[in-house]
């Protein structure tokens, strides 16, 4: 695994927030500005070959700030071995993050189902649309602020 | 020569498949655009069955999560606490003892013969091919007897706890278990008579639906769908959990075409494969506890309960307020029937998840039904739906 974080801190030292280690698994905090182009080179580079996108998560940190956030674990059938990747988004009220559907073509449902549950939108997605909720349904029921049992 | 003007128009048609319809698997509505019979687009409706169960669990203490579990993927319910005990124990950072380890292991792979044989039954069934369902659903009901011996639920057992199982095995269990075991090969013949030579099976299987490895990766696509693509990968080879490092099986990858016939060869061969690892199971089950020694985690046996004053605030606490693992972002991943089974949970130190998010096979696989149905013919999306060995229950959450 370090051999990602490794190759991280060579390419994109300045986009590196934080890197820890808990129970094994290995989380990189990223900035999300050139999000995109670290997912590419983690895919692309021979040595890491992250080519599977094990699933993206949106986080709904309230009541922290920042307090969206995606998180993105990724899979090497090279090593065998797993790296999650974590970006923060500034905006608390329309949260925006770049797509990564160009890098990994199973990112299209993962993005709209965080677009629909948790209202985080992502830019340069191709189908941006809801997924599991009725597309006329007002508000995104995984957030921290709506209510167990509906509005 | 006919000019553009007179040429008769055309216009390509939407058609609704679902969402009620038999070879859905559930309550699926595909959105189809025809171009004649040839398939221009199709577009997965998907929500029907969404229960919001990732934001149910935010409200329920660990333990209270796990029949909600069991209904993610339901013909596989077990599996899926599986992966929800070993993410959770990963979170507490402790090990379940080895037999606790080798029963969950016996009964994951019971599950994964009962999950593919259902399949099999359905997905002939669809197309055209009414026999199957009958013998595989014979020996099906075999292993839902078994779930039921051991725990009185028969799709949704619940029988594994956070820490090990709920209880050791019943008296008759293991000799239940022999019988099939003895006989399941033999019984698995039945159904390769039926289809896997069959002309009309492979007219209607093989060259459909084509994922080469690498387009297998780029979507996302885990267990028998990608290795019916050639994609020598399994998580119980190459992560090993809950001690499968210790089994033999072979990985089976079909043809490797990557088409509907190399999955159905999959899903075949890995059912012998399965039961292989269940006979290991009980060639090697060890004695000893089946719940972790942890008051944090597991319950104190009832005789204690009932005589000292500590275990029965201990049980309590356990019950009243549930486990509280410390604060922490892990992601466990387990192969299931249907693919790769993730958990990806996040406890702020309360008894209750902070977020859990669940990565359902069945979701993923499903994303990729436009990329492969288009230009194929309307009654090919029959047999797609059917190789992707879908539940919705699984899609929606």
């Amino acid at each position: 695994m370090n051999a990602a974080v490794a190759l991280l801190q060579a390419k994109f030292p300045d986009e590196i927030v934080e890197v820890t280690e808990f129970r094994g698994d290995t989380t990189v905090t990223l900035k999300p500005e050139r999000l995109v182009d670290i997912c590419r080179l983690l895919k692309d580079d021979p040595e890491t070959s992250f080519h599977y996108l094990s699933m993206i998560a949106g986080m709904d940190y309230s009541p922290q700030s920042p307090r969206f956030g995606v998180v993105y674990n990724l899979y090497s059938h090279k090593n065998h071995d797993r790296l999650t990747l974590k970006v923060f988004l500034t905006d608390d009220r329309t949260p925006v993050v770049d797509s990564v559907t160009s890098v990994w073509s199973t990112a299209t449902w993962h993005e709209r189902e965080a677009y629909d549950l948790l209202g985080i939108r992502f830019k340069g997605h191709p189908d941006l649309r809801r997924i599991l909720m009725p597309p006329d349904w007002v508000g995104h029921p995984l957030r921290k602020d709506y209510p167990l049992k509906g509005k | 020569m006919t000019s553009i003007a007179t040429m008769p128009r055309t216009e390509t048609m939407m058609l609704n498949l679902g969402p009620q319809h038999p070879s859905t698997h559930g309550v699926l509505r595909v959105l189809l655009e025809l171009d004649g019979e040839l398939i221009v687009r199709a577009d997965p409706d998907i929500g029907y069955l969404h229960r919001g169960i990732e934001k149910l669990c935010e409200y329920r203490t660990y333990h209270k999560c796990m029949p909600l579990m069991n209904r993610l993927d339901y013909l596989a319910g077990e599996a899926n606490n599986f992966g929800f005990c070993l993410a959770v124990e990963k979170l507490l950072g402790i090990e379940v003892p080895k037999r606790a380890q080798y029963i969950r292991v016996m009964l994951a792979e019971l599950t994964r013969i009962a999950s593919h044989l259902f399949w099999l039954g359905t997905h002939g069934h669809d197309l055209g091919a009414m026999t199957p369902l009958f013998y595989a659903f014979r020996e099906r009901e075999k292993i839902m007897d078994l779930c039921e011996m051991v725990s009185g639920g028969r799709l949704f057992p619940l029988y594994f706890r956070i820490g090990g199982l709920a209880a050791d095995l019943p008296a008759g269990f293991l000799p239940a278990v022999w019988d099939f075991v003895k006989t399941f090969d033999e019984k698995w013949q039945d159904y390769d008579t039926l289809l896997t030579e069959n002309e009309i099976w492979k007219e209607r299987t093989v060259g459909v639906g084509v994922m080469t490895a690498e387009e297998a990766l780029d979507w996302g696509w885990s267990g028998p769908m990608a290795r019916g693509s050639g994609v020598d990968w399994d998580l119980r080879r190459d992560n090993p959990y809950s001690s499968y490092e210790e089994f033999e099986f072979e990985v089976p990858l079909g043809t490797k075409a990557g088409d509907t016939y190399s999955r159905y060869l999959v899903r075949m061969a890995e059912m012998l494969q399965s039961n292989r690892i269940v006979r290991q199971v009980l060639e090697n089950l060890p004695d000893g506890p089946v719940k972790v020694d942890d008051p944090r985690v597991s319950l104190p046996p009832k005789e204690r309960v009932y005589t000292d004053i500590a275990s029965l605030i201990n049980h309590f606490l356990i019950i009243q307020e549930g486990i509280r693992p410390p604060q922490g972002e892990v992601y466990q991943a387990i192969e299931a029937p249907k693919g790769e089974l993730g958990f990806y949970m996040v406890s702020d130190g309360s008894p209750t998840p902070f977020r859990l998010k669940i990565r359902g096979p069945s979701f993923v696989v499903l994303s990729a039904l436009d990329k492969l149905s288009r230009g194929r013919l309307l009654s090919d999306i029959i047999a797609l739906i059917g190789t992707m060995d879908i539940v919705l229950a699984d899609v929606d959450r």
